[in-house]
């Protein structure tokens, strides 16, 4: 009698993070395998955290702007605008009109920055040798000059202010940027050209992590992620801040709610921001950048305020609890990044392993934000 | 035919041998140094960048500072590893890469040694380099190097198959498995006139046991940070290194000498030792250049649509065109048939490629936003979206 052994199958699990090349930051992702399929996968955060809201606490209004720069890092003028808009509410400030132009000026240039550093990176996720990274960077760097041109810094901005903006934008500002949207029109043919028709990209990208528009909605998705999912639905449409009421512009939206549709939302995206920048430019008004009334202190009444913008990522919200004085009593972020990771467990599972690491870089995470 | 006599001829075998040794290692070597700083410079240039500028001018000896770094580096070994396979396995790839060498001719009278069964001996021994993966990714005790060594045990096994059948398909034509015979077969036409189908099968299998991209899957920085290198470090990472260069410049020479007339074709086998010497490493840079090429425009793919490209297009292709051959061959049919049939096979290799693959781009749909209205849609589901256009 031949005793016959039966192979013992295992599913291992892979702890992914908080090291790792392509989690974007200190992320942490324990994924449970069966060969190369993803059974299951355990998200892990916290290592980003710093306990934002609660410092925001103790700091007061115009303080509070700086650590907005620092939880989403790539997007920083859009979170100080969402703070600033929430203060304003609270206030009661008036915005002058030069100064509503300027910030959506900067953060429409924010969002084609944080867009094209998703480009670049998502290539490399995808296995690209840094290719689409340099020509990203290089567009990106661009528009950085102006930026640092505008604020004096190269990343914590600290721009703006409740009421406006710290100061004027430099002489020459109109002409820098016209100066630099043709560039960055042609880096994003160049990277257009590079990757969304190349073979290997759609077939690693197409169909991959799909989540359908109710999903999306349930797991509370905003941003690119919902919309690829095909929900129109844009914060500067829906609900228009500042003065998004006066441009055209059109929400790209895709159908599938798969990896390739992120990145075509996204990629036609940048383009839709540097038509509103360009009608911007044309209709930009000179004025006072700040409220000619302005406390030297800034107090709040007793109340609650949430304001949102639309992020690159999604609907970055600042929700201000007030018991008067000059600082916040409560101060809670609503970040995108967050939500929309919230969502990977569901998009992971029964993918293989290459794709955990598409679906994680299609989020675009930013992990300071995620844990603020 | 006759056969050439090789370029070291000495009388005492083992200093013959000896020779040869330090041939092979020295000049592969200084290839390889060459190699890396050539790579890295194309790819800066494609990139934007500038490369290596610092060592040396231009950064020409950054390769040997490199070198020089990993050689003085800790030799570390995890505890929990397999003691004697995980210092074994970089000599498992080190070496079958290096005995191929021996029979890939330069010129028509240099090489180590010119085997009658040279093609059929080249593609065996470099077979045997998926070994020596296998035993690092299993010897690491880690998990990223097991996966990477399981994925390239599946690539390297299964893409010897289409390499060594389009090879077949050519040595058909040429009538030998001999290197130096199937060069003097292209004398005036180079074989990939005749066989395109076959070059790009070669072409892509090669890509695979290179493990470049887009086929470094079992490597892949991005998923398994480095495969089965993983928890390797100084002298015996460099060997993998050295390895993984080495079948990247042996694998464009066979290709040189195989596909495109070697020293032979244009300037036939009367000109000089040098000029074939240049001619074939014309040939091989060409190949190489197309390699880094390919490596720096390409994502991976991921690693059942790599098997499956294998299996379902690669391989039959390849039979088509041995089948094809066989036609032409034995009904003695004119040589023009083979191109025309081998092209229609290439011809239907891009057709499946591109329409089977379901790869076919789309596009994002367009809602107007138009200044001066103001909005108060709720969340809708995308057929309750109005004003909807397509892009």
């Amino acid at each position: 009698m031949v005793q016959q052994q039966e192979l013992e199958t295992v599913d291992i699990n892979i702890n992914m993070g908080p090291q790792h090349p392509s989690t974007h930051g200190v992320f942490r992702m324990v994924l449970t395998v069966d060969g190369e399929k993803v059974i299951d996968v355990e998200p892990h955060i916290g290592y980003m955290h710093r306990g934002g809201e609660k410092l925001s606490e103790n700091m007061d209004y115009r303080q509070g702007i700086g650590y907005q720069d620092r939880t989403d890092y790539l997007t920083q003028f859009l979170n100080e605008q969402a703070y600033c808009m929430a203060v304003e509410k609270l206030t009661k400030l008036e915005v002058p009109e030069r100064a509503e132009y300027l910030r959506v000026i900067l953060c429409e240039l924010n969002r084609i920055t944080s867009h094209l550093m998703f480009i670049g990176a998502f290539g490399i996720d995808l296995g690209l040798f840094g290719t689409s990274f340099m020509y990203a960077f290089r567009e990106r760097e661009y528009i950085q000059d102006i930026f640092e041109e505008v604020s004096g810094e190269r990343m914590m901005y600290g721009y703006f202010r409740p009421g406006g903006v710290v100061w004027d934008v430099p002489e020459n500002f109109v002409q820098r940027v016209r100066e630099v949207l043709p560039q960055t029109k042609q880096g994003l043919k160049d990277l257009d050209m590079l990757l969304t028709n190349n073979e290997i990209f759609v077939a690693r990208s197409k169909g991959v992590g799909a989540i359908s528009a109710e999903d999306a909605i349930d797991w509370g998705l905003t941003g690119p992620m919902l919309r690829a999912s095909g929900v129109p639905w844009d914060l500067r449409k829906d609900q228009p801040y500042s003065v998004y009421d006066r441009f055209d512009f059109d929400i790209p939206i895709g159908q599938y709610g798969d990896v390739y549709d992120r990145y075509l939302v996204r990629l036609e995206e940048t383009h839709q921001s540097i038509r509103i920048v360009e009608q911007a430019l044309e209709q930009l008004p000179e004025g006072p950048i700040l409220p000619e009334k302005l406390p030297r202190k800034l107090r709040a009444p007793e109340g609650e305020v949430y304001a949102a913008v639309e992020n690159a990522r999604g609907e970055y919200g600042i929700y201000i609890v007030s018991k008067g004085g000059d600082k916040p009593y409560r101060l809670k972020i609503r970040s995108p990044s967050f939500s929309n990771l919230s969502a990977l467990r569901t998009m992971t599972i029964g993918n293989y392993i290459a794709d955990a690491v598409a679906i994680l870089g299609s989020v675009d995470i930013v992990l300071c934000d995620v844990d603020r | 035919m006759s056969m050439p006599s090789a370029g070291i001829n000495i009388e005492n075998a083992w200093l013959d041998a000896f020779v040869g040794v330090i041939v092979i290692v020295g000049l592969m070597t200084v290839v390889v140094m060459a190699l890396i700083y050539i790579e890295r410079k194309v790819a800066a240039r494609m990139q934007n960048r500038l490369g290596p500028m610092r060592v040396g001018p231009h950064g020409t000896l950054q390769s040997l500072a490199d070198a020089l770094k990993l050689i003085g580096k800790e030799d570390l070994r995890p505890a929990t590893a397999d003691r004697w396979i995980f210092e074994l396995a970089p000599f498992a790839v080190f070496v079958p890469t290096f005995l191929a060498f021996i029979a890939i001719p330069f010129t028509q009278n240099l090489a180590i040694s010119f085997l009658d069964l040279g093609l059929f001996y080249v593609v065996a021994v470099t077979g045997l380099s998926f070994l020596g993966f296998l035993l690092a990714g299993w010897a690491s005790d880690n998990k990223y190097a097991l996966l990477g060594g399981m994925r390239a045990a599946a690539q390297l096994i299964s893409y010897e198959v289409p390499l060594v059948l389009s090879l077949l398909a050519v040595s058909m034509v040429a009538g030998s498995l001999a290197l130096h015979e199937i060069v003097e077969f292209q004398g005036r036409v180079p074989l990939v006139v005749w066989q395109p189908l076959a070059f790009f099968i070669f072409i892509a299998a090669v890509l695979a046991e290179l493990e470049r991209q887009p086929f470094d899957i079992p490597t892949a920085e991005s998923e398994v940070v480095g495969g089965p290198f993983i928890e390797y470090s100084g002298i015996r990472w460099s060997m993998f290194f050295l390895a993984s260069y080495a079948s990247l410049f042996i694998y464009s020479l066979l290709g040189a000498i195989v596909f495109l007339g070697g020293w032979n074709w244009p300037l036939g086998a009367e000109a000089g030792l040098w000029l074939q010497l240049i001619w074939t490493f014309a040939k091989t840079s060409l190949l190489i250049l197309l390699f880094i090429w390919i490596r720096f425009s390409f994502p991976r793919l991921r690693i059942d649509q790599l098997m499956s490209y294998c299996w379902k297009v690669l391989i039959p292709l390849s039979f088509l065109q041995i089948f094809l051959n066989g036609l032409v061959l034995v009904y003695g049919w004119p040589h023009i048939f083979l191109l025309l049939t081998s092209g229609a096979g290439l011809a239907l290799a891009g057709y499946i490629i591109a329409r089977v693959g379901q790869t076919e781009p789309r596009k994002v749909r367009l809602i107007p936003v138009r200044g001066g209205r103001k909005a108060t849609a709720s969340l809708t589901a995308p057929e309750g979206a109005e004003g909807g256009s397509s892009a």
